[in-house]
Order: structure tokens, then C-alpha cells, then sequence
């Protein structure tokens, strides 16, 4: 199927999705981030793309930018990108952990390094730096030297495991 | 008097010989059953993905070394295979070949190594971890003559690899590929019909093909499942679609099933690398590269993905037209594969976790980055 072929068909299906066709050789959809769990449900149910390879974020001068690379194991097909492009300020886009579950580390690796927050992710938590850390090290305007103070490098201890064994008095 | 149960909770590592390598399992067990399992990962954590954009596309290679540092051949092709997409770099024919030779090496000796580790995990203490090191080492020999180095090889480049092979090394790798099949056997003798191999693996952490999609898990753990998709077959790079080779699957998806299925693709990747040696022609090992050579990729973005040892391996690269990437991000196939140890490990006791893990074949450098 080629690339307008599928994007006719999504057109076809979802009238009221805003979709804008970013690139041909590769096929990238830019869907609007209120819009993505919708698209992405039709994409996974319809089309069949059933494997979530990568999901990533990317900090642009002007935007936050989500990258999801869609296969389908089922018809051996693919790749189908889909972009959400996300304002500066408390950028915010939709999990698609319910449709596709890989994307539960990566959506929490992305908020963690990039501070995207995924609404209605069921475990967002930093994953690859400890709790208690300040700052999303892959933005464009992370300073280590200038963010970071000592006590902040020091990670914050886990309640220890050992209380909860105590077994209660009887 | 009534009794009152309670699950307990259980820390596993992140320094522990189990979790091959600094990963921390949090463990709730009622009784001696598994309930909940969570993954605590990124205390290897070095922040590759950051450095790599304050470094130029060549001086990043060394630094995939180091992601999965067991198969150190297959993050340099999946990495320059994402730069050749930037730039439209055709590598010559000869650098096809050998790093189809280098990539097929290193998945056979990831999966030694995989195969022993797991045997430890078992209880095997080292005895079977021995007989694949020393099939490893071999092999990690063969890199040393091509590269320099036995681990971080740090030796594919955009457009070839950085060394020609010398004239010793085709002699020296048809040899090691004559003797594989033999010690293959013997593994297997050793290990396929073992009463306790059997005993502790068939059954036992059973995923299933519908929930390994879903979860993005690939490469020999998803195709244990009967997920019959291989990169190389999928969307052939390289030169894969020139050889002869089956992609092994097998249906169980439990453990058994894991180190069965890592075992056949030893036997296909040695058929591929006896393929590539009687094929390998002479010639350039290197492409032009446009010059200046410090590399600036036009403004743009490119995605490659290899099947590593490990499953699905992927680069994503932003171009800003500079020298150094934009973005860099890698898609570390163990990293997904493990983020499904919770479908697998509940219900299991805690021996049987060890096992389950080691049965997913983790490597902490990839996952942490």
C-alpha cells in the first residue's frame, strides 16, 4: 500500500483527524496529540500494525517531537511513522500503552530523559535515573553544572525493604 | 488460632550474580510463589545518548561498543547502517561481506555466551559457561585479528570498515567455522536431553506469541513464542538476501524453547558464514566517502534496524546538518525484551526466576545506555 493509499484510507475512516503527511519515502503522519490515541487505535485494530518498535522523543528548537515507528508482524509490513509535535511549555501527549504495551518503558525512558508526560500512562516514573533527580538530561537546555547541586546527585535512598518483612506483632 | 499469611518482599541485586550484570528485581513472593516482579533498571546508567551529541558521527561508534559489549560488531553495523541512510553511502562489496561475517560471528558467540550464562543460572556451576567461552574465544580471536580488539571492536565505519582482513584471517575463520558445527553437537549432547535442563526449563515461563507482540519483545524470544519475524528476513539490509538460511522458530515459548531456538540459529548463522566466506570477493573495503571527512549528514532523520543476537536492534539518528547527530537514540532490544518479565516470572518461584531471566538473555550496557 503506498503512502497515500493510507493516508486516503485514514482520511476515509477518521474525517474529523487532522492528519498532514510529513515525508513520502518513509511514510510520517503528523497527527495532533489530542487526536494520536485515535489514530493510533484505528492504525493497531484496522491496518494491523501490531508491533510498536520505537518510541522516542526529540527536543526541535521550536517544539517537543514524539516519534512512533509502527510495524506489522502480522503482513510483515512497514514502517508507519507517526509525530506528535508538542509546545515548549508542559508538553503533554496521550500513552498508548493500552494498544501497544512496549511502549510502557519507552513512553516512561522518554518522560524521564526528555519530560514529556504521557497522560494516562499506568506507571510513570523515572526509569534511568534514580527518584529525586531534577531535570530531563536530553533537552537542549539541560546544564548539568548549573541544575545539578550535590545533594541532588546523591540519590534518595528507597524505604527499606526490610520493614516491610517484619511480620506484625501478633 | 487463624493463620494470617502475608507476602514478603525480596530484593534481588542490583548486585547479584543472577542478574548478569547491576539490575534490581523487586520480588513480592507469597509463600515461595512469585506475585509481582518489578524490573529496577539504569544503574549503568551513563547517559550515551547525551554524550553522542557532542561528538561527530565517527567518534560515536566506540560508544556502541559499549551498549551491548557481547556483540560489539552488530551495534557498529545497525549504527553505520543509520548513518549510510542519512547520506546515501553505498558500502563496497567486499565491506557487505565482512560485516555479514562480523555480524553472523558475534550472534554465535552472543548466543555461547547466552547459553552459558543461563546454564549457570541453573545451578551448572561454570562447567557449561566454559565449554562456550572457549567456543567464544575463538571467535572473539577472529575479531581481534580484524580489529584490534576482542570486545569493543569499534570497526565498522560509513561506506566499509576501517581495516582490510588480513591474509591470515579467511584461513583462520573457515577453520573455526569447520570446527562450529562439531562443538555445536557437543553442546547439545551435553545439554539438550539433560534430565535437569529439562526438568528446570520446559514449561516454565511460558510467553505467548499474541502477548510478545504486544510487548515489542523480538529477536530468539520472540521467535521461541512462534513469532516468525527476523529482520533479516522481514526487511533484508545488507546483503542478507543473498544467502541460504532458515530462520528457526519454535512454538512452546518457554525456556526450553529459548535456548533450543539460540542453539539452531548458531547452526543457520554458521551456514550464512560459510556462504559469505566462499563468496567474499577482493576489492576495496572501503567506500568514498565524501570529503571533508569529518561527516555532515544532510538535515533529516533515519531509522536502521538490524536483528542483533538479542532481537530487534535500532538507531535512530536526527541531522541537523552538523557534524555531530541532533539526536541520537538507540532502541536496545533487551531493554524491551525485559520490560515483559513480569508476563513471564508470576507464578514462578524465585529459583525459577533466576532462570526465566537469564532466559531473556539481558545485557545491563544496553539496557542502562
Amino acid at each position: 500500500m503506498s503512502t497515500q493509499e493510507v493516508l486516503e484510507q485514514l482520511q476515509a475512516a477518521l474525517p474529523q483527524a487532522e492528519i498532514e503527511l510529513l515525508e513520502e519515502k518513509v511514510p510520517t503522519l503528523l497527527v495532533k496529540a489530542e487526536q494520536l490515541v485515535e489514530v493510533a487505535t484505528y492504525l493497531c485494530d484496522q491496518m494491523s500494525l501490531d508491533y510498536l518498535s520505537m518510541v522516542t522523543g526529540v527536543d526541535q528548537p521550536d517544539y517537543f517531537e514524539v516519534v512512533y515507528y509502527l510495524y506489522s508482524i502480522r503482513h510483515v509490513a512497514g514502517p508507519l511513522v507517526l509525530k506528535v509535535r508538542l509546545p515548549k511549555e508542559n508538553p503533554e501527549v496521550p500513552s498508548v500503552t493500552s494498544l501497544w504495551r512496549s511502549a510502557d518503558w519507552q513512553e516512561r525512558e522518554v518522560y524521564d530523559m526528555m519530560g514529556i508526560v504521557f497522560t494516562g500512562h499506568p506507571y510513570l516514573k523515572r526509569i534511568l535515573t534514580w527518584d529525586g533527580f531534577q531535570g530531563h538530561p536530553l533537552r537542549k537546555d539541560f546544564n548539568f553544572l548549573v541544575e545539578t547541586t550535590t545533594e541532588q546527585l546523591l540519590p534518595t535512598l528507597p524505604e527499606p525493604l526490610v520493614a516491610s518483612n517484619r511480620l506484625e506483632k501478633r | 488460632m487463624a493463620l494470617k499469611t502475608q507476602t514478603i518482599t525480596v530484593n534481588l541485586g542490583p548486585q547479584h550474580p543472577s542478574t548478569h550484570g547491576v539490575l534490581r528485581i523487586i520480588i513480592q513472593v507469597d509463600g515461595e510463589r512469585v506475585v509481582d516482579v518489578e524490573p529496577v533498571i539504569g544503574y549503568l546508567h551513563r547517559g550515551m545518548e547525551k554524550m553522542a551529541e557532542a561528538r561527530t558521527y565517527v567518534q560515536n561508534i566506540p560508544l556502541t561498543d559499549r551498549m551491548d559489549y557481547v556483540a560489539a560488531m552488530s551495534n557498529n553495523l545497525a549504527y553505520v547502517l543509520a548513518i549510510e541512510q542519512l547520506m546515501d553511502i553505498v558500502p563496497t562489496e567486499r565491506a557487505e561481506y565482512i560485516r555479514v561475517i562480523m555480524a553472523e560471528f558475534t550472534r554465535i558467540q552472543s548466543h555461547m555466551v547466552a547459553t552459558g550464562a543461563l546454564l549457570n543460572d541453573l545451578g551448572a556451576f561454570f562447567t557449561p559457561m566454559m565449554y562456550c567461552l572457549e567456543g567464544r574465544e575463538r571467535i572473539v580471536d577472529l575479531f581481534e585479528m580484524a580489529s584490534g580488539s576482542r570486545m569493543t571492536c569499534n570497526y565498522m565505519r560509513p561506506g566499509g570498515v576501517r581495516y582490510d582482513l588480513s591474509d591470515r584471517f579467511l584461513p583462520r575463520a573457515q577453520e573455526v567455522v569447520a570446527w562450529l558445527p562439531g562443538f555445536i553437537d557437543e553442546l547439545e549432547q551435553l545439554l539438550t536431553d539433560n534430565e535437569i535442563l529439562r526438568m528446570r526449563c520446559i514449561g516454565v515461563g511460558v510467553l505467548p506469541p499474541d502477548v510478545a507482540v504486544n510487548y515489542g519483545v523480538s529477536g530468539p524470544m520472540a521467535r521461541a513464542s512462534g513469532v516468525n519475524y527476523d529482520v533479516r528476513r522481514a526487511q533484508p539490509y545488507s546483503i542478507y538476501n543473498r544467502f541460504d538460511f532458515e530462520i528457526p522458530v519454535t512454538y512452546n515459548g518457554d525456556t526450553y524453547d529459548r535456548y533450543l531456538l539460540r542453539v539452531r540459529e548458531m547452526r543457520q548463522s554458521t551456514r550464512i558464514l560459510e556462504q559469505a566466506l566462499h563468496d567474499i570477493p577482493d576489492g576495496e573495503y572501503m567506500a568514498e566517502v565524501p570529503r571533508p571527512r569529518v561527516l555532515r549528514p544532510p538535515v533529516g532523520e533515519a531509522y536502521s534496524r538490524i536483528e542483533g543476537p538479542k532481537g530487534e536492534l535500532g538507531f535512530y539518528l536526527v541531522s541537523d546538518g552538523g557534524i555531530s547527530p541532533y539526536r541520537f537514540h538507540v532502541r536496545p532490544p533487551t531493554f524491551i525484551n525485559l520490560s515483559c518479565l513480569k508476563e513471564i516470572a508470576v507464578g514462578w518461584k524465585i529459583a525459577d526466576v533466576v532462570v526465566i531471566l537469564g532466559s531473556v538473555d539481558i545485557v545491563l550496557g544496553e539496557i542502562d545506555r
